[in-house]
């Protein structure tokens, strides 16, 4: 939506920040969770959850609240993140992205390729997480699975939620380093001068929607 | 259990500090001779009377085996066998069940909670359940499958090897009561003599296979066994022949730790280093009028505010 009056480009509705925050909130609470059951070094952490058998008991119920409020993210925005031939030639370039040489770089649709990466990424590891989680989820299914399996699922769990932590770390940098981005998710929308700099094929689908 | 000011500590389960550890103590095991026993029970009865618990009256499952298998409540158990080692030839083994107190062990090493399983210079792994968190990771770290986590109170029990009689000088309650001292008690070392004439004499009867069970892939045990087929210690309600920390577990809680945490920080410091080498990736004010000409369009004249 082009808000012509300011020069600004809505990008994500009340709904979805709402969404995002919410997904964001429950995510850190999980890997601060999480991290204190995995590195005898924080487990400190598990005092922000009232201590380790708290933790232990929070930790499941919050990855099945993730699962609820990624969903909705998955719903919102999976269309827009179909990958497109230009992706592979973004990613291609991923040496001119980090070192701000933009003039090399295809015109970039409502999201980029690495946002893309970062969207499946996070729908494949949460699903794995989930699915793990279950399996070592002792006081509610452990009847169900072999010790054996426990172990698959305890490995598979530790490295899926790492990748997740990095993934997310590589988020919140991207947001901070490319001004004038954490707006989208704040108010909602972005100025027309970063549409056109970062997502330029998007703000031209934009503005051809709303013809003056 | 819970700590013993008497019982030096060797291991605490998630510290990587050193415990209190002044004393000079010597290591205790438990030696269970398989070929004297005669399957009463009386260690299984001891066990319940020492620590106070009683489990549920069960139903016959087609054996002496009562409860079939190792409970909250249960922490050591009879395990019941008919076996032809060779054709024709029946063999009855029975062999006691419970924590084997590990030198090496795997609920330890699994364990998040800092305190919560301790090893005692003296061999002892103890769970000291005020402590535990009740996540079950002492079930998958443990090679012998001994860990139980209570419906009750969602903590792990096994056998505490009677830590708290041997904190005193006693011998485990277990031992105590057998009456045809198929268990001993005593320092490791003495353990492993004993055993040594008990497979003399094994090997004079016909058992030329008699070993004794200290299983170096679990770096040696605090209870061992005297087996009369130490070839195949599968045959004894399926003891495992080379037990060890499953590889899953080692990588879980050995390597995986501090890659993940070097990675992790190593990828936040990248994006740190990155912002202040190559600095912020702003808006220029070419980009604001290239913007405004697409969202104004051609026909800029009509855009009169």
């Amino acid at each position: 939506m082009i808000e012509r009056k300011h020069g600004t480009v809505g990008r994500y509705t009340p709904g979805a920040r709402v969404n995002h925050w919410l997904n964001a909130i429950i995510l850190i609470l999980l890997a601060l969770s999480g991290m204190s059951l995995f590195h005898p070094a924080l487990f400190f952490l598990s005092d922000l959850f009232g201590g380790g058998t708290w933790t232990r008991i929070l930790h499941p119920w919050l990855g099945l609240a993730l699962l609820v409020t990624f969903a909705g993210l998955f719903l919102r925005f999976w269309r827009y993140n179909l990958w497109e031939r230009g992706d592979s030639l973004w990613m291609q370039h991923i040496g001119d992205v980090v070192t701000q040489r933009e003039e090399n770089l295809p015109e970039v649709g409502r999201y980029n390729a690495g946002q893309k990466i970062l969207f499946w990424g996070m729908t494949i590891l949460i699903l794995v997480l989930a699915a793990s989680g279950i399996v070592m989820w002792d006081t509610r299914f452990g009847q169900y699975f072999t010790i054996e399996q426990k172990r698959v699922a305890a490995v598979v769990h530790a490295t899926a939620a790492v990748l997740t932590i990095g993934l997310w770390i590589i988020h919140v940098y991207a947001a901070i380093w490319v001004k004038g981005t954490v707006r989208a998710m704040t108010q909602g929308s972005v100025t027309g001068g970063w549409a056109w700099k970062h997502h330029r094929k998007w703000l031209r689908e934009e503005v051809a929607k709303e013809p003056r | 259990m819970s700590t013993l000011q008497s019982l030096d500590i060797t291991r605490r389960s998630a510290t990587t500090s050193p415990s209190p550890s002044v004393r000079e103590t010597e290591e205790v095991a438990k030696l269970i001779d398989i070929s004297k026993c005669i399957g009463c029970k009386a260690c299984q009865a001891a066990c319940y009377e020492w620590n106070d618990l009683r489990d549920e009256i069960g139903v016959n499952v087609g054996s002496y085996q009562n409860p079939p298998d190792l409970t909250e409540n249960t922490w050591t158990l009879m395990r019941f066998s008919e076996v032809e080692p060779q054709d024709g030839k029946l063999e009855w083994l029975i062999r006691k069940d419970g924590c084997m107190h590990c030198a090496d062990p795997g609920c330890l090493k699994a364990c998040p909670a800092p305190g919560a399983i301790v090893q005692y210079a003296n061999g002892i792994v103890d769970f000291i359940s005020e402590n535990c968190i009740g996540c079950g990771y002492c079930v998958k770290g443990c090679p012998f499958n001994i860990p139980r986590i209570s419906q009750k109170d969602q903590k792990a029990y096994k056998c505490t090897l009677c830590s708290d009689r041997v904190s005193v000088g006693l011998e485990p309650a277990c031992a105590k009561a057998c009456p045809t001292q198929a268990i001993s008690f005593g320092t490791k070392a003495d353990m492993v003599d004993l055993a040594q004439t008990r497979l003399v004499d094994l090997n004079e009867r016909g058992y030329d296979k008699a070993g004794l069970y200290d299983p170096p892939g679990v770096g040696g045990t605090h209870v061992m066994y005297v087996l009369q087929h130490a070839d195949r210690p599968e045959l004894y309600s399926g003891l495992p022949k080379d037990p060890k920390i499953s590889p899953l577990v080692e990588a879980w809680k050995g390597a995986a730790k501090p890659i993940a945490l070097i990675g992790l920080g190593l990828t936040a410091l990248f994006g740190f280093f990155h912002y202040v080498t190559a600095g912020p990736n702003e808006v220029d004010e070419t980009d604001e009028e290239q913007a405004k000409k697409t969202i104004d369009g051609p026909d800029q004249k009509r855009d009169v505010r």
